[in-house]
């Protein structure tokens, strides 16, 4: 129903508008992942194949640094997992628009579900623009330029070019500010925005470089989710309520 | 490291970024939540964003810039102003990247 407004637009805009500024972020740091891998002593094939796979870019710059020192598997698998943990929390909150989804579309979604795309979907999915096909076709345009990006990086190797002439390292940034602007729409989200922004650097900067982000979106979710149920319990209730008790 | 022991470990380092990104959709998508949950869910979003920009703003080659050569950092203003303005955020990636390339040219 909420849908259908959406059905007027085209499929292609509807999915091109939102990835293309990912493809335009994705693909200089997957070349940049690329060069790291193969110099790391990784071989192309792995390289190319860790894009594939694994799909999230700090852990991947992490991990060639990793491989290149011969760090023991199990450290470096559960590195990963903490540096990717924050997804968990972006994964819970888009949960509620994917009631209607299969199964395996949550799955395949969920697969490339990364800080970039989850920031386009909680925008679109607020929205009301929730059903699974142009969701899913969007993440998989991201993750196929995130892979062209390693694949031109692999065979560049050595050869570092530089990319930031064309201002392409400030694509993924200025999305970013983007997003969080459009997310924006009352005085609760500011001082939630300033809150987990704060405590994020403030972490950051006493060394918890790992657990800065999750720390600070718990604090920040949280801080807002009380000011708004007790500023709900300020105002008269409702008659079901009362009912209730 | 064996090529074949990079790539289990790969398959590892996989299986544990995908698990955290897919079950918490998966078990909470069809259940009703408690309000409070409800509520702390809506303001993920806005929360890790925040997060997430700031240092990335603030934070180059693994120190904190605050100064004029920091062109991430005051990129954001022409950018915030442009996405705040516009509400679009093609325009405010063009902006961006504009302004620090041109910023790379002069400076």
């Amino acid at each position: 129903m909420i849908n259908s407004n959406f059905d007027k637009i085209s499929f292609v805009k509807r999915v091109l508008t939102p990835a293309l500024p990912v493809v335009l972020g994705y693909i200089p740091v997957g070349f940049a992942y690329g060069v790291l891998g193969v110099n790391a002593g990784i071989s192309t094939l792995n390289t190319i194949l860790m894009s594939i796979i694994v799909f999230a870019g700090s852990a991947q710059l992490m991990a060639t640094g990793f491989f290149a020192q011969g760090l023991n598997p199990f450290s470096i698998i559960i590195t990963t997992f903490v540096v990717n943990l924050r997804h968990m929390l972006m994964s819970a909150s888009l949960s509620a628009h994917m009631r209607e989804w299969k199964k395996v579309e949550v799955a395949g979604f969920c697969y490339e579900l990364t800080d970039e795309t989850f920031a386009v979907h909680s925008l679109r999915f607020s929205e009301g623009d929730t059903s699974s096909l142009p969701a899913m076709s969007i993440n998989l345009i991201c993750q196929f330029s995130w892979v062209v990006g390693t694949i031109l990086g692999v065979l560049a190797g050595n050869l570092i070019s530089d990319v930031k002439p064309f201002a392409l390292d400030y694509a993924l940034p200025a999305m970013f500010i983007a997003l969080l602007i459009l997310q924006v729409h009352h005085r609760k989200h500011v001082i939630v925005a300033i809150i987990g922004a704060v405590i994020s650097i403030i972490l950051w900067k006493i060394g918890i470089t790992q657990w800065n982000v999750i720390l600070a979106t718990v604090i920040g979710a949280t801080l807002g989710a009380v000011i708004e149920t007790t500023s709900n319990k300020r105002q008269p209730a409702p008659l079901v309520e009362v009912e209730n008790e | 490291m064996s090529n074949e022991l990079v790539l289990l470990t790969m398959v590892g380092m996989g299986l544990v970024t995908f698990l955290p990104r897919l079950l918490p959709a998966w078990f909470l998508r069809g259940r009703k939540l408690h309000p409070f949950i409800e509520a702390w869910l809506k303001y993920v979003p806005v929360a890790v964003l925040a997060a997430l920009l700031l240092p990335s703003l603030l934070v180059y080659d693994g120190q904190m810039n605050l100064s004029w050569s920091n062109l991430y950092l005051w990129a954001a203003l022409p950018a915030g102003f442009t996405a705040w303005k516009t509400r679009s955020m093609f325009a405010t990636v063009l902006v961006g990247m504009a302004v620090v390339a041109i910023a790379r040219l002069v400076l």
